[in-house]
């Protein structure tokens, strides 16, 4: 891409292949349970052996709908993509389907995702 | 020009992690799933609501149902076999995590002066993740 040539939102988009966004993805979500279960013990942890408010504030958080939603998404794409990656390292064979491991991998993480999100948000309302 | 930096072949840290990453993915997989078979068995004898089977499926301790809607947390679900899964999903989760931030932190920092820093202090962490993660475990309700 030259420099100073105007590009428009095609500059924005990363040329490579969907295998990339799969990676991307992967690592953001893993920043995110990092955060999440470390907070979640040092939360657990106070809430056991301090008694201290903070632990329950920050399980209220952790705990409340719609940050499971968040929660949920870095979990389960990280399980079924680290099992994709997984997979393909074993299997050195199978890398050249890598770009078919990706259309199943959101194949199969769409539906499981959007039914577990149906399900908290449908009890979510239902215990309110 | 400078020559790239190759690190050698055969058994070295990235590659022992490398390993480890993959085989801790999969057996984090499939203790979740020891965990969510078992969370179904007692869930139906129980009958347990769907947050309570998660909650033993991430992590089979007592306390992490404790807010739950079951009348007795202890039956079936406080023995030492589930104390024993605890603690191999504390190893293999911390470990995996210190390494993956390990990974993501050397990929922006590179080889530079710091490195042996950043390393001591994620191993810092992690050692501390485990030692609280153990302590909970052992403090947990029985």
């Amino acid at each position: 891409m030259a420099y100073g040539k105007y590009t428009g939102l095609q500059g924005w988009v990363y040329r490579g292949s969907t295998p990339y966004y799969a990676f991307a993805l992967h690592r953001l979500s893993a920043m995110g349970i990092i955060l999440f279960v470390g907070l979640h013990l040092l939360a657990s942890f106070s809430m056991q052996q301090l008694l201290g408010t903070w632990g329950t504030a920050i399980n209220t958080i952790y705990e409340s709908w719609w940050f499971q939603i968040i929660v949920v998404f870095c979990v389960i794409f990280h399980t079924f993509n680290g099992f994709r990656v997984a997979i393909l390292d074993i299997w050195p064979k199978l890398i050249k389907y890598s770009r078919e491991a990706v259309y199943l991998l959101w194949a199969v993480f769409i539906p499981v995702y959007l039914l577990t999100v149906y399900l908290i948000v449908t009890n979510a309302f239902a215990a309110s | 020009m400078q020559s790239r930096y190759v690190p050698n072949r055969g058994l070295n840290l990235d590659y022992i992690m490398w390993l480890f990453t993959r085989i801790s993915g999969l057996g984090i997989i499939l203790l979740a799933l020891i965990g969510l078979g078992a969370a179904m068995v007692m869930g139906a004898r129980l009958q347990m609501d769907l947050p309570t089977i998660l909650r033993w499926t991430f992590m089979p301790n007592p306390s992490h149902v404790v807010n739950s809607n079951i009348p007795d947390v202890t039956i079936g679900w406080a023995t030492d076999f589930w104390q024993i899964m605890q603690y191999l999903v504390i190893a293999f989760v911390f470990t995996h995590a210190a390494n993956g931030i390990r990974m993501i932190v050397e990929d922006y920092t590179g080889t530079s002066a710091w490195r042996p820093y950043i390393r001591a202090l994620i191993a810092l962490a992690w050692v501390g993740m485990v030692i609280i993660g153990v302590y909970v475990v052992i403090g947990s309700a029985y």
